[in-house]
């Protein structure tokens, strides 16, 4: 076994080139199957963190995951908004203990800004059960006073190098069209990384965000009016809308009472939805998507282990007189499969090797925009249960693979003896 | 199947130099598989040593072959890839008796290796050399360090001078038999070119032994 190690050893240094690219295009491949089951495991993973603590969360009538999607995760936007009347009739009904509105629609840099009331930063709840922490300052205060000040997430903090007093803009919509250039906000807090979208949020009042757009209308400044951020405190700076609301129970067993009661409130049409069960909806929709990407990937493992063979048999032939001389050593047949299997082996596993470090490599630089822009966050670390099936089943296959040129390889050694045939 | 050899007696002594000449085509390849194990005979017996290889099965006729024949071919007798001194260890790395015979020497195969290389005349700058980079010659008589280490009973050299030139040959020939007759080790030499025949005990000629009427084409 030692020989016939030895030997493979020498005789793929030999053929280095070929087999460096049978090697990477094996590598290449194991990268993508891993980098999309991480990518789809950590992605569960990120937004099942990101619902806790909340047992309903409650929009305008429309799509479930759509609601669950722009409330908490800042994908997409709301097509309707839901009135302030209806906010405060469901933080009336006896069974809710407490009632966050969300505000969503303007931008900092991209950043989602979120107006809110200073409840959320002791209401929202993400992994097990863990509040938000302030790593510098404080809540934004209490309107009047707390009006212009902003809360940021860790994230925007590091990214841009804002500490506590920092003036920032806020921009209408996704940016680019209308800045609130006259109403700059400062920071008065900046919150530790959670892991969850918050870290990419600018949290302001609901009367901020009222008051920044008291001398607009229909998404546009008024023209000829403007009224400076001295003067808009005189102004009702109750919200008449909000986008969306997080709701509390006093018992979470009223959970489907409520939100029976809330989806056929009479006065406005409204959903209310269990966060964890829209995700569960959400994710059988996308199963559907994830698999067929495992299976592209499955299929690229396929064709790089296809590669291999083809390299191994492609070797075959001028290796002949290498067999016959093993041969006439007293190599045996098996010998010959043997040392076959063992190279072929070999090189997949190096391949599934460089694949991990390759993906790993990936994340590694890729982790940061991955979050910002799609807000994955992909772990670096050992391969999860799942990931090591999946290693063990590249494994096998390219065991399996290893068998067709190992197979040719002991029939040219059984039919040519010591014989040496070109 | 045709028949290709039907030879009722061959027989080498202990220590003894056969030439065996034969054309290509004559069964020489097919006779070399037969005393290496690697082909077994429809019918009759092989013996190498003493031992009958009918009774062996295919793996410990491969073992045998490694432990007691020692083969040098008409070219291609190296791994490309592996240096000279690594080609003769090969024969001990696939043969455990090899090994142990050195070792009631008192030698190490590595000494062994080059003790042989020197009296062939490779020097040990040669040695550690990739196969490849040695001219015919040289891959020649390291092809037959190779056979001869940890002293093999019998060395088979298949048309081992073919492809050098006239003086070159007769230098190989007169090389092998010294380090056979050294090692104690029986030398069946076969070729066809009748020239080198003078220089060994014994002429067969294989057409004359071999009653086969149909010949191989090879």
């Amino acid at each position: 076994m030692n020989t016939i190690a030895y030997l493979g050893w020498r005789s793929v240094l030999n053929r280095r080139g070929s087999v460096l690219l049978t090697v990477l295009s094996i590598a290449l491949s194991v990268a993508m199957l891993i980098g999309v089951e991480r990518l789809r495991n950590d992605a569960r993973d990120g937004f099942a963190r990101t619902v806790s603590g909340t047992d309903l969360i409650v929009g305008a009538r429309g799509g479930q995951v759509q609601l669950l999607l722009y409330s908490v995760f800042h994908i997409g936007n709301a097509s309707n908004n839901l009135s302030w009347q209806s906010v405060q009739h469901i933080a009336a009904l006896p069974q809710v203990d407490w009632v966050v509105p969300l505000s969503l629609g303007d931008t900092h840099l991209g950043y989602r800004v979120v107006g809110t009331t200073a409840e959320y930063f002791a209401r929202f709840r993400h992994g097990d059960d863990r509040a938000l922490v302030f790593a510098a300052g404080r809540a934004f205060a209490p309107a009047p006073e707390g009006i212009f000040e902003t809360v940021i997430g860790a994230e925007l903090a590091v990214r841009h190098g804002y500490q506590v007093g920092a003036k920032i803009v806020l921009s209408h919509g996704s940016g680019g069209f209308a800045d609130h250039g006259d109403k700059p906000f400062t920071v008065v807090g900046i919150l530790a990384p959670s892991g969850t979208p918050v870290d990419r949020s600018v949290l302001v009042s609901l009367e901020g965000i009222e008051a920044i757009h008291v001398d607009w209308q229909g998404g546009a400044p008024i023209p000829g009016v403007s009224i400076g951020a001295e003067h808009v405190r005189k102004f009702d700076l109750t919200p008449k809308t909000v986008t969306a609301a997080m709701v509390g129970l006093k018992n979470r067993v009223t959970v489907f009472r409520v939100q029976r009661q809330i989806n056929t409130f009479a006065d406005e049409p409204l959903t209310a939805i269990l966060p964890g069960a829209t995700l569960q909806e959400l994710w059988s929709l996308v199963g559907v998507a994830e698999r067929a990407l495992l299976a592209v990937a499955a299929v690229v493992v396929v064709v790089g282990l296809a590669g291999l063979v083809a390299v191994m048999i492609a070797g075959l032939g001028e290796r002949r007189r290498e067999l016959a001389i093993l041969r006439a050593l007293g190599a045996g047949p098996r010998h010959v499969l043997g040392l076959l299997m063992l190279e072929s082996v070999t090189l997949a596993v190096v391949g599934i090797l460089c694949g991990l470090l390759l993906v790993h490599g990936l994340i590694w630089m890729s982790g940061g925009w991955l979050t910002t822009t799609y807000g994955i966050y992909l772990g670096i670390g050992w391969p999860s249960l799942s990931e090591w099936g999946l290693l063990g089943a590249v494994l096998a296959a390219s065991v399996l693979a290893s068998l067709v040129p190992a197979y040719r390889a002991y029939r040219y050694a059984v039919a040519d003896g010591m014989t040496i045939r070109m | 199947m045709a028949e290709t050899l039907n030879i009722e007696r061959f027989e080498l002594a202990e220590g003894e130099r056969v030439f065996l000449r034969g054309a290509s085509g004559s069964g020489k390849s097919t006779l070399l598989s037969l005393i290496g194990g690697v082909l077994q005979p429809s019918a009759g017996r092989i013996s190498v040593g003493g031992q009958a290889l009918d009774v062996l099965g295919a793996a410990a006729r491969d073992c045998f072959r490694a432990d007691h024949i020692g083969f040098v071919f008409q070219l291609f007798n190296l791994l490309p890839w592996l240096s000279a001194r690594d080609n003769i260890l090969l024969a001990c790395r696939f043969s455990p008796a090899r090994r142990a015979r050195l070792s009631q020497m008192g030698v190490l195969p590595q000494a062994e290796a080059e003790r042989l290389a020197a009296r062939l005349g490779l020097t040990p700058a040669l040695l550690e050399r990739p196969a490849a980079a040695l001219s015919v010659g040289q891959q020649q008589r390291v092809a037959a360090a190779r056979a001869l280490i940890g002293a093999p009973g019998l060395i088979v050299a298949d048309e081992p001078t073919s492809a050098l030139d006239a003086e070159l040959q007769a230098r190989f020939v007169d090389l092998l038999m010294d380090e056979c007759a050294a090692a104690g080790a029986a030398l069946l030499f076969v070729s066809h070119d009748a020239r080198l025949a003078e220089h060994f005990d014994r002429v067969v000629e294989l057409a004359d032994i071999n009653q086969a009427t149909v010949r191989e084409v090879a």
